[in-house]
């Protein structure tokens, strides 16, 4: 399948990428992330829905639950972590097929940046419009919901180690549904069982530190998943990218 | 840069559509290939581009050093035509954007959203990216489409200067753009033949035999 | 000769033609022994009753589900390095079976809990990882139907197997740190002392060989139905180009 020159870009190295990696490469990372941010403020949507959907998440689970504090706040770290959860997946889908339908794709895939640096820019930008919001907003809602005091630095810091997760895992997914039509169900179908590792240990980082015992472990052990995504899901959602793109 | 393109064959959909292509572009020269619709010119050029494998034979040039502009211009609504064009003269290294303004004749308009922008004028923004991204090889799927004919004018001019200074360009275009250094490949002689005919076949169907 | 040569597609149709039905008689005759000699010629258990026989369709079954996923990522490794079509389909084959198989893992757990534990479900760390690897299954699936160019397909779901067999094993151990659980150990290793006792062991493992043929059954025939809705596609598809 993959003779000569489609070797090279079939899958992983994407060697035409590297060679001309350089200042210009650089600066090319930065001007995509400049832009990405310039869209999701002027198409606006992006960042403002996700917030909005988790004020949501935070005023119906009560509402649902019913309004004993203490049950609220026994739940509150697990529903603020899902729901921020669900709040990312909601703009996964417009980080890739935006960039595929108008073309861009295409031309970020020939142009002199690698394509793993644009999935690794493109999940920023993401984590930039939705995770950190997010990680902002979490407190007030814990407000809401109850959250004991010594939950709130424990969530702001598990969240804003979290989200980048996130937003790289769901990158991938995103990449890998970049050229199916009305593909949110199933993106979501995909990114939703990879991203239970970080919210089991992000929840449960919250959860330990409102019970007063150390949340490190978790924590720790999530900001591993986080690092390790980021480190290494790029080169599979690029070769994903290139798959989609033949 | 010399372009060498040696019996290379290509697939749309895992299907041969073209094979035993094999010609030379010089610098300064451009190629214009022509066939009826269908014949694989668009899987032709993103072959060349290096966006997807060729079932065999070789490209001699690497996919840095070509631009690739095809039907969509990769665009964003909300941008203006300079923010536009700024941000694909920054990813290929370069700043400046003022004399592809010049070149396509957007002076006037490169404060204006792209969404304001009529069919024409995008098309001029698309081909403008060219300009900026400082490669000698351009690769141009139907690059006069939503023209007019002041604008294929323009178009050409650039396209002529782009040759005078030594670069040299591979389009699919049915129209003369009154190019004195274009040859022209037709496609027809090569049509994938099929699998009656002994030509050769997909990789899957390839392995029944 | 070379293993790869089976990877040819005529060479499989032709090799697995004559063999799978000798797959099915084995498979069918080792489950017929095991569960009969499971059911009706053991002991019950003296504190579980009767309800412990259900180890001959629960024990296997969770076995095939997660070995089923194991198969499946090292075909789809064989098909992202050597490009063998043989492999991708029958990636693509094995996902409902190992499905299948998990949610039978998960129906004879429930109905095994139900007297054991009083509940027919528990957030048991065995049992999330299993509904976990449901939902893997079910995306695994889901991408295949999705995406229409078979090669894509083949690529992407590829892809997924490999980044979401990570991630369950990722899962696997952030659910044991979520909760210790009820489930009993694993009582098959050959070193435990509190390994099952004998006459419960050999009717169970002839189940576990009935059921690892059956699955070797059904992901011949079914990489074979693969092939020939391949093959015939791809003729309609060259019907259509003349």
């Amino acid at each position: 399948m993959f003779l000569q020159r489609g070797s090279g870009r079939g899958f992983g190295c994407g060697r035409d990428g590297w060679a001309g990696f350089g200042v210009a490469g650089g600066a090319g990372m930065w001007a995509l992330l400049i832009r990405d941010l310039r869209l999701a403020v002027r198409a606006g949507g992006g960042f403002g829905l996700g917030l909005a959907f988790f004020l949501l998440v935070a005023v119906l689970v009560p509402l649902g639950v019913g309004p004993e504090g203490d049950v609220l706040g026994r739940i509150a770290p697990g529903i603020l972590w899902v729901g921020a959860l669900l709040a990312c997946l909601l703009s996964l889908d417009r980080i890739f097929a935006l960039d595929f339908e108008d073309g861009s794709l295409d031309l970020l895939a020939t142009a002199p940046i690698p394509l793993e640096g644009v999935v690794a820019v493109k999940a920023l930008a993401h984590w930039l419009v939705t995770g950190v919001p997010l990680t902002l907003a979490a407190p007030v809602l814990g407000v809401l919901l109850n959250l004991p005091a010594a939950g709130y630095g424990w969530l702001v810091l598990s969240l804003a180690l979290g989200t980048p997760a996130l937003s790289v895992i769901g990158a991938f997914g995103a990449a890998l549904v970049v050229g199916v039509k009305r593909g949110g169900l199933l993106l979501s179908l995909l990114v939703l069982p990879l991203y239970v590792p970080t919210l089991i240990f992000g929840a449960e980082a919250v959860s330990r530190g409102v019970a007063g015992q150390a949340a490190e472990v978790p924590l720790l052990l999530m900001t591993g998943i986080t690092l390790g995504a980021a480190a290494l899901l790029p080169f599979a959602a690029a070769a994903a990218i290139r798959i989609n793109l033949r | 840069m010399e372009v060498r393109v040696d019996t290379l064959a290509v697939a749309r959909g895992g299907i041969p559509v073209l094979e035993g292509v094999t010609f030379r572009l010089q610098p300064g020269r451009a190629l214009i290939l022509r066939g009826p619709n269908g014949v694989g010119k668009t899987t032709l050029l993103r072959t060349i581009a290096g966006l997807q494998p060729a079932l065999e034979g070789r490209v001699s040039v690497p996919p840095e050093s070509m631009a690739y502009a095809a039907h969509a211009d990769g665009l964003k609504a909300v941008l203006t035509v300079e923010e536009n064009l700024r941000f694909w003269a920054a990813v290929h290294g370069l700043r400046d954007v003022e004399a592809a303004l010049v070149a396509m004749d957007l002076l006037s308009l490169r404060d204006r959203r792209a969404a304001n922008l009529s069919a024409g004028q995008k098309r001029r923004l698309g081909l403008a990216r060219l300009l900026v991204t400082g490669r000698a090889v351009w690769l141009l799927d139907e690059p006069t489409v939503s023209l007019d004919v002041a604008s294929v004018a323009l178009f050409g001019a650039a396209v002529r200067a782009h040759l005078a200074g030594g670069g040299s360009a591979l389009m699919a275009t049915h129209i003369d753009l009154g190019l004195a250094e274009a040859d022209v490949l037709d496609l027809e002689p090569f049509r994938a033949r099929g699998r009656v005919a002994g030509g050769r076949m997909g990789a899957f169907d390839e392995a029944f035999q | 000769m070379s293993i790869w040569e089976y990877a040819n597609p005529k060479k499989f149709m032709a090799s697995t033609g004559w063999l799978l039905p000798w797959v099915w008689g084995m498979a069918g005759l080792c489950l017929l022994v095991g569960l009969i000699w499971g059911y009706f010629f053991t002991p019950d258990d003296f504190r579980q009753g009767s309800t412990v026989k259900i180890i001959y369709l629960h024990v296997p079954s969770a076995m095939m589900a997660i070995n089923a996923w194991v198969m499946m990522l090292v075909a789809s490794l064989i098909w992202l390095i050597r490009r063998h079509h043989v492999s991708a389909l029958a990636a693509k084959a094995a996902a409902p079976v190992g499905l299948t198989f998990t949610v039978i893992a998960l129906v004879t757990g429930a109905l095994w809990g139900q007297p054991m534990w009083g509940t027919w479900w528990a957030w048991d760390p065995r049992l999330t990882s299993f509904l976990i690897l449901t939902l893997f299954y079910l995306g695994y699936i889901a991408l295949w139907q999705a995406v229409e160019n078979p090669d894509t397909a083949a690529d992407l779901t590829a892809v997924l197997c490999l980044v979401g067999s990570v991630f369950a094993l990722l899962s696997r151990y952030a659910v044991l740190f979520w909760n210790q659980g009820l489930h009993q150990g694993a009582s098959l290793s050959l070193d435990k002392e509190e390994n099952v006792a004998d006459v419960f062991w050999f009717p169970l493992l002839v189940c576990i060989a009935g059921f690892v043929l059956l699955f070797v059954a059904l992901v011949l025939m079914r990489t074979r139905t693969e092939i020939r809705a391949r093959r015939l596609q791809a003729l309609i598809a060259r019907e259509r180009l003349a």
